[in-house]
């Protein structure tokens, strides 16, 4: 099956990240929005959906600071199972400069 | 005395850590993927961002092979700090209680800060008085402490909240100023703040070094007598 993990910040918990999008919607013309709040989704693959709320409440999630909630996904027809992996040429002199991918820095405190 | 500070991949105040254990006693790191606590009489869970910070700050570095036998060596009564990230760690591993959120400003805050000791007692403010000023720095983007009020009342009355920053001060909008809490049995403690790099005059404080002293008085007189 394949799952969505929908987590959300705990009602009565401040959430500054639901309040600054709050804040810039209206700026964009958007009026009459309130109440967002900004959470999390994982999606995953599982052989055994039961162990799903497990998975929650010992890592998916910190269930002091955060709600969760499981949905079935639909896995589209067109996507195979285990997508090959496309064959690249190992030859350095084939590679040109703009397919040199840079790694991504970044991060947060 | 010897210090353990524990190193992840992604931990980046190890060093410093570590640095600061040996201007009270003997220091030795210890590697995350060790089941070994190399005969240690404390532990440090240091600063950075073990395994990336991946999902939540700390939610996958306690599962780390090494957390088992901090969690066992806590349970023994072993003393074991946890500092910023590491407090992080020790909230997710539920050796401490709470949970640490997203600063209030979504800002990285790195400054210095004026704490409050509130509890000058115990094995890792022993060293301090009550009431003390102690100018040690923040650098974190997930530091607000957050407990379900009850929760909050509980630690209080308990004595379990060690460090409140100093009116004015509180860098994250932790919940009543908390800026370090011990567990129930008082040998494992938390704090945002970096008592590590506050333990030189070139670093313009060296109230960090109050932690250090106290761990080494408790283990000496506790452990080691």
């Amino acid at each position: 099956m394949r799952a969505r993990v929908l987590v959300r910040p705990k009602a009565g918990i401040l959430d500054p990240q639901g309040q600054a999008v709050e804040r810039a919607l209206p700026a964009l013309g958007f009026e009459g929005v309130r109440n967002v709040h900004v959470g999390r989704m994982i999606e995953l693959d599982v052989e055994d959906p039961g162990r799903l709320p497990e998975m929650c409440e010992r890592l998916l999630t910190n269930p002091l600071i955060e709600d969760w909630e499981i949905e079935e996904a639909e896995v589209e027809e067109t996507e195979v199972e285990d997508a090959e992996v496309e064959e690249t040429e190992v030859d350095g002199a084939e590679i040109e400069e703009g397919e040199i991918e840079e790694p991504e820095i970044g991060g947060e405190g | 005395m010897k210090f353990g500070v524990v190193r992840f991949p992604g931990s980046c105040d190890d060093i410093d850590a570590l640095q600061a254990s040996t201007r009270v006693g003997d220091a030795v790191l210890l590697w995350h993927a060790d089941h070994d606590l190399q005969g240690v009489d404390a532990v440090i869970v240091p600063g950075g961002f073990s395994y990336g910070d991946y999902l939540r700050a700390g939610a996958i570095a306690r599962f780390a092979p090494v957390m088992a036998e901090v969690e066992e060596f806590a349970r023994e009564g072993g003393l074991v700090l946890g500092i910023c990230n590491g407090f992080q760690v020790l909230c997710e591993a539920h050796l401490l209680p709470g949970a640490l959120l997203p600063n209030v400003s979504l800002k990285f805050v790195f400054r210095q800060v004026e704490l409050e000791v509130v509890r000058a007692r115990g094995p890792f403010t022993g060293a301090c008085d009550r009431g003390q000023p102690l100018s040690i720095p923040v650098k974190h983007t997930t530091g607000r402490y957050y407990a379900p009020d009850d929760q909050l009342d509980r630690l209080e009355a308990a004595g379990q909240v060690l460090l409140r920053y100093a009116p004015g001060h509180n860098p994250n909008g932790s919940l009543r100023d908390i800026a370090g809490v011990r567990n129930a049995a008082g040998n494992v403690f938390g704090l945002m703040p970096h008592p590590e790099h506050a333990v030189d005059p070139l670093g313009g404080s060296v109230d960090g070094l109050r932690i250090f002293e106290s761990m080494r008085a408790h283990v000496e007189q506790h452990v080691l007598a």
